[in-house]
């Protein structure tokens, strides 16, 4: 993504006297950078590798799961397969891709020069790299990488060998780059708005990814105390999760989704920013109720934080704690039901064109509330029972991650690609790569339902021959989804170096201050802050 | 448009097609598409509840949607639609608020009288405690008919099933050397706990799925309708075998279980009454036959090789006849080293068998045990040959 250098064209409305300083080029220039531009894309790079590493390490374990009895992995390799993909989609792709969109596009967005600490914006994502190689280098050791399972549930992650250890820095390592940046994200929002922009009139993406900043602070530090009593556990002889010193194992669980699950939350909120974006620009018409959608962001963030036992419903609590835990998740519904109803509101009467964003911004909201139907189901206690720990949870999450988290990511990188690059996409192949991705996703996940609900657990290497078609259907439409997103990959590189020309705005529904720069985005941008105008910029509400 | 509907009806024939297939076979685990057929009223809640749940969310699912796609549809740049301009409607937002509100508490009524339900562990016919091993459960019955019966309860599907592309039976992976034995119509106390990690106890058709907690105890309970097999998994990722500890159920009826209960305390009163043998000697009669080690050796002295060549003659005179082997090793030492060991000693039992003039595909090699199941010191440090079902 070289296309974007520190001797790019400047912004027109930027007339510049100071562009005498030290510049280096090269590496240097990636691993010295302060600019948001630079490290936004960086952060979008290394997510994309990150995503083709954890799926490879799908396809592998789908390829296993392909014919019942083993085939290719020991079932030892194949629990690190299923912890592994889990650690790198979750704290690798995902939650980096989104600091990058908003590296890239807050400052754009709000008007600001740059992020607030530039120079920690810089080392937050360099921290990332020497976490990513522990990771992944942990498969390498004696022992491999860990097979807890990416919760690491004590005691089995207890009792894992140094590729555990390697894992828990790599957490610890990543947690606190995800500070640093939820930090820079608050800092930046608050304080380097254009004049005029007041909170209730900020961008949505920009209200998503303020709530998230909050999360993450709120819980990196849980998941860190959660890993780093397990790491004493594992070699200074502490007992917090081992019954013979008088620790629990159930402790464990109750830390890891404090953080678990509102870290759910910090990987949809900001998908649900990016869809916000998009669905009004391609409807041409307002965002329906854009108070009532902060509201609903908002009050999914802090239910977030009372919901986490419902990952627990089969550890054996207490009938009243579990009624609660049943009542408040049952609650998370209806707000995310309001983002859903204001979506659809938006596209009602409005003046719908489907270019690659808008398909998958639409294809996102009907796949990713097929995810919350089964969440809604999966929140009812005694059928969780039944849920908990079968396949029928892989499909869940897997609809909201993939089709949520995911589709949302594909949504915005289209839509703010010619932005980044100054060229168009290839329209044609940006809506192949939808279709495709769209349908062998449905390939590769309806079955597992199917699959759940009949008694497949998860996290097995072998299965009954009588769950063998859903599971060759599941990994044929895996296959295919991978190489789409392949596919996906030429489609941007193809950007990258050419392409139609793109206008400043290059849609025609677009609003908003970071169509008011010039594509592709100069490096340096809104020197001065811009004024901004709540009718002409999209705020009118 | 197209898509929903196929999808909606998906659903609705798998939720068919799995009730017809069961309702022919009367079986018990090859549900396909839904939850397998309950035997118990609390699985039967559970049934209905997620029907229920279904019904719901296909309903939401045709509303919203149908809006969705008719917008998609008609409002169009296109089809020359122009944008209207409107956005919030006080009424509309609270409508959408409040409806789903509504929606939720008619799914948390019935939830609710469940949870209650599945909690009272009270007035137990029979209590067992079920533990959790890498990778076996053990079964000890602590009150009512049967108090006192104890057996470890492993996969007995042959290895050669899992790693040799032999051909699979019905119960692939799903069925144990003992199962579990209730009877019908009681209500069975299952205590869970666990020796290692978590583990957890699974039975669908029960619906019962109940963590087993080293160092705690949980409890759970079911009472089963009707006679059957039923079978279940561990559910809980507990390790390198996590896919290989299921649990198998026979629920019997009463008189059966009687009669059950009676071989096992027979059993368990020779077992207890009999001398204790020297464990040098070697069951020359016929199998199953031990064969013993020295400390952390898997090399086999003159007893070991007589024992085997015995039983390679009662092979040789029995010609469809089958055995397997499984190693075991003594309570010291790491549980890797021990479990190495244990399959070091079978290989070399199974390879003097076969230089006996054995047949390898007459020996089913058993994953080796972890647990000295009963014996430490020598008893422990063995190989036992057994006929194979």
């Amino acid at each position: 993504m070289s296309a974007v250098t520190p001797e790019a064209t400047l912004g027109h409305e930027h007339a510049h006297d100071h562009e005498h300083h030290y510049a280096p080029s090269g590496l240097m220039r990636w691993i010295t950078t302060t600019n948001h531009k630079d490290i936004g894309t960086m952060y979008l790079v290394f997510s994309f590798i990150m995503f083709l590493s954890g799926g490879v390490m799908a396809l592998t374990i789908r390829s296993e799961l392909f014919q019942p009895g083993l085939q290719l992995v020991h079932p030892e390799f194949f629990n690190q397969l299923t912890t592994m993909h889990g650690l790198v989609m979750v704290f690798g792709a995902i939650m980096p891709a989104f600091v990058g969109f908003a590296n890239w596009m807050l400052p754009l967005m709000l008007g600001a020069s740059d992020m607030a600490f530039a120079r920690m914006n810089n080392w937050s994502f360099w921290l990332l790299p020497p976490a990513a190689i522990l990771l992944i280098g942990s498969f390498f050791v004696p022992g491999g990488a860990t097979a807890a399972g990416w919760t690491l549930y004590a005691p089995l992650s207890v009792q894992m060998g140094m590729g555990m250890d390697m894992a828990i820095f790599a957490i610890h390592i990543m947690g606190a780059s995800s500070i640093m940046g939820a930090i820079n994200i608050v800092v930046t929002i608050l304080n380097m708005r254009a004049p005029g922009m007041t909170l209730m009139r900020m961008p949505m993406f920009a209200w998503t990814w303020l709530i998230t900043a909050y999360l993450l602070i709120a819980v990196m530090p849980v998941l860190a105390g959660a890993v780093t009593m397990v790491l004493t556990d594992r070699h200074f002889g502490t007992s917090f999760f081992s019954a013979a010193g008088g620790g629990d194992p159930v402790l464990y669980q109750h830390v890891f989704w404090f953080f678990g699950h509102p870290e759910v939350y910090i990987m949809i909120l900001p998908a649900f920013g990016i869809v916000s974006q998009i669905i009004p620009t391609f409807a041409r018409k307002p965002l329906f109720g854009y108070a009532s959608m902060v509201y609903a962001t908002a009050s999914i963030a802090i239910l977030s934080f009372v919901v986490w036992a419902h990952h627990m419903f089969v550890t054996g609590m207490p009938a009243p704690t579990q009624l609660f835990f049943m009542y408040a998740t049952m609650l998370i519904a209806v707000p995310t039901g309001v983002k859903v109803f204001n979506w659809i509101a938006t596209m009602w009467r409005g003046s719908m064109t489907f270019e690659t964003p808008m398909l998958f911004a639409v294809g996102f909201i009907f796949v990713f509330t097929m995810g919350g139907f089964t969440g809604l189901m999966c929140a009812i206690a005694p059928a969780d029972i039944q849920y908990q720990d079968t396949y029928f949870v892989v499909a869940h999450f897997h609809y909201v991650l993939v089709a949520g988290s995911l589709f949302a990511l594909f949504a915005g990188t289209y839509y703010w690609i010619p932005k980044w690059t100054g060229h168009m996409y290839d329209e044609k192949l940006g809506r192949w790569h939808f279709w495709a991705s769209i349908i062998f996703f449905n390939i590769t996940f309806f079955p597992m339902h199917f699959l759940g609900l009949a008694g497949m657990p998860r996290r097995v290497p072998d299965y009954n021959p009588v769950f063998t078609d859903f599971n060759e259907i599941a990994t044929i439409g895996a296959f295919g989804f991978g190489l789409s997103q392949v596919f996906f990959l030429y489609i941007v590189i193809k950007c990258i170096r050419g392409g139609e020309k793109a206008a400043a705005s290059p849609w025609e529904g677009a609003q908003g201050l970071e169509w008011t720069v010039p594509s592709p985005a100069p490096h340096h941008t809104f020197e001065t802050p811009p004024t901004f105008d709540p009718v002409a910029h999209g705020a009118h509400h | 448009m197209r898509t929903m509907a196929a999808r909606a009806a998906f659903f609705a024939l798998g939720i068919l097609g799995a009730q017809a297939s069961l309702a022919e076979t009367g079986a018990t685990t090859n549900s396909r598409f839904n939850l397998q057929q309950p035997v118990t009223h609390i699985a039967e809640q559970i049934y209905n509840m997620h029907t229920f749940m279904l019904i719901i969310c296909l309903l939401i699912f045709i509303a919203v949607f149908g809006v969705m796609f008719y917008s998609v549809y008609a409002h169009r740049k296109s089809k020359g639609a122009v944008a209207a301009q409107f956005h919030e409607n006080t009424t509309v937002e609270i409508a959408w608020t409040i409806v789903p509100v509504l929606i939720l508490l008619g799914m948390a009524w019935p939830a609710t009288k469940t949870v209650l339900a599945m909690k009272d562990t009270s007035n137990s016919d029979i209590t067992i405690k079920a533990t959790g091993y890498q990778w076996k459960w053990s079964y000890d019955y602590i009150k009512g008919e049967g108090a006192g019966i104890h057996f470890f309860s492993t996969l007995s599907t042959p290895r050669a099933q899992i790693d040799r592309g032999e051909w699979k039976g019905d119960n692939y992976l799903l069925e144990v050397d003992n199962p579990l034995v209730v009877p019908v119509g009681k209500k069975v106390r299952i205590l869970t706990t666990a020796q290692d990690v978590i583990h957890s106890w699974w039975v669908p058709a029960f619906g019962v799925k109940q963590d087993a907690i080293p160092g705690f105890i949980r409890d759970t309970w079911f009472r089963a309708d009707r006679e059957g097999i039923f079978r279940g998994n561990c559910a809980e990722l507990c390790g390198k075998d996590h896919g290989f500890m299921p649990i198998e159920v026979h629920v019997l009826s009463e008189s059966k279980y009687r009669e059950w209960v009676a071989g096992q305390m027979a059993a368990a009163g020779a077992a207890a009454s009999a001398p204790i043998a020297a464990p040098a000697q070697v069951q020359a009669a016929a199998l199953p036959a031990s064969v013993y080690f020295d400390s952390s050796k898997d090399r086999l002295d003159d007893a070991g090789k007589a024992a085997i060549r015995v039983a390679a003659d009662w092979l040789a005179a029995n010609a469809d006849a089958r055995v397997t082997i499984t190693g075991y090793t003594d309570k010291t030492g790491r549980l890797d080293k021990n479990q190495e060991l244990a399959k070091n000693r079978a290989v070399a039992v199974r390879d003097t068998l076969v230089a006996d003039g054995v047949a390898e595909n007459r020996i089913v090699m058993q994953p080796p045990a972890l647990v000295t199941e009963g014996g430490d010191g020598r008893a422990g440090r063995r190989v036992e040959i057994k006929t194979a079902q």
